[in-house]
């Protein structure tokens, strides 16, 4: 039997990141397979209301809610999710991190801009001449 | 004498004061000397003769008009004291601080002029971007500053192209700015520098200019 390329799979306790529509940006997890296209995902947690979604607008994460029943309720996946604290794990995770981080750069003003790129500016100018000086040696 | 005016269609004008004529010349009237035993002697004539004719044209009656305009609203991000990025003009793309607003709309902004070059100055708000940046203005004192206080002088006497610019075939030397308007522009920037002054990278942000890099668009970008 030879092995899969794949790590991550579609299947029931699967953690998935949405993509589009008004939760997008959140985590949920998915209760139940509907057909090739779509799942029912579900995220108490995570202010995900449980919900058909399709495929398309998930991007599946390496999170998997062990031994997750088929069509568990919102009230079971709640108490797993907390259990094996798979959202801090997510939050932990570069990829969420890396993210949210984005997200903070959208978010800031005109003068926060501005301040950051002097900051950035006066980092260039030290990694620089530190790595000058090193070459030097 | 309290003689009314005669009810007569080529006055009608007159009397809706759309043609401002000058009633005591049309009123006055000279006595003259009248011959004849039974004509009294004397009579008393008008000294300009009424028209012969009364226009044959109806005289328009201009619309009255009842409504006047609303003050114009500011944007409810702009408050005294806002980073405004100008937009148009000779100053576009500088960053400047919003005093207040004039009676005509405008808005009252400086650089300030020491940290960016751009004075006091009236600006219209659909040229500019606010930003959520806000400056303590202090103790400024704006109550001077009205759009008289911009206006041109009026008294210039029109002059050809040629003497605007040239004396005796040579470029006309720069009149002095005023040096009212000088220390009328320190007066206000005092306090707002000194509030500059207190926050880091401010008083740089205020003297570079805004612009627009690859990928970046300003519908997307939060100010």
């Amino acid at each position: 039997m030879s092995e899969s390329n794949f790590k991550r799979f579609v299947e029931v306790g699967r953690v998935a990141l949405l993509k589009d529509g008004p939760q997008a940006g959140k985590i949920a997890v998915i209760a139940e397979i509907i057909d090739h296209t779509r799942a029912i995902i579900d995220g108490p947690t995570t202010g995900v209301p449980r919900q058909s979604f399709p495929y398309k607008h998930l991007t599946l994460t390496p999170f998997v809610l062990t031994k997750l029943p088929r069509a568990a309720s919102s009230g079971i996946i709640k108490k797993q999710l907390e259990k094996e604290a798979t959202v801090a794990a997510w939050e932990k995770s570069s990829w969420a991190q890396k993210r949210a981080a984005v997200q903070k750069r959208k978010q800031l003003g005109d003068f926060e801009r501005f301040s950051t790129m002097i900051l950035k500016k006066k980092r260039r100018d030290t990694v620089r001449k530190s790595l000058a000086k090193a070459k030097k040696a | 004498m309290a003689r009314t005016q005669p009810r007569t269609r080529s006055l009608a004008s007159a009397r809706r004061g759309l043609k401002k004529t000058d009633t005591t010349a049309s009123n006055a009237t000279v006595e003259k000397q009248v011959g004849g035993a039974k004509n009294g002697g004397t009579r008393q004539v008008p000294v300009v003769k009424a028209p012969r004719f009364y226009p044959a044209e109806d005289v328009r009656k201009p619309k009255i008009h009842h409504k006047t305009p609303k003050p114009t609203k500011i944007r409810s991000s702009i408050t005294p004291g806002t980073v405004l990025i100008l937009l148009a003009g000779r100053f576009r793309g500088k960053r400047v601080v919003f005093l207040k607003q004039l009676e005509s709309g405008l808005l009252l902004v400086t650089g300030p002029y020491k940290v960016n070059g751009v004075p006091l100055r009236r600006v219209n708000q659909a040229y500019v971007i606010a930003t959520s940046t806000k400056i303590e203005l202090g103790d400024a004192k704006l109550d001077k500053f009205n759009d008289a206080y911009f206006a041109k002088d009026a008294t210039k006497e029109k002059r050809s192209a040629e003497a605007e610019f040239f004396e005796e075939g040579k470029p006309k030397a720069k009149e002095a700015f005023p040096e009212s308007k000088a220390a009328d522009q320190k007066e206000v920037d005092k306090s707002i520098l000194a509030s500059v002054k207190k926050t880091e990278n401010l008083a740089k942000y205020l003297k570079a200019s805004w612009g627009l890099s690859k990928g970046q668009f300003p519908h997307q970008l939060v100010f």
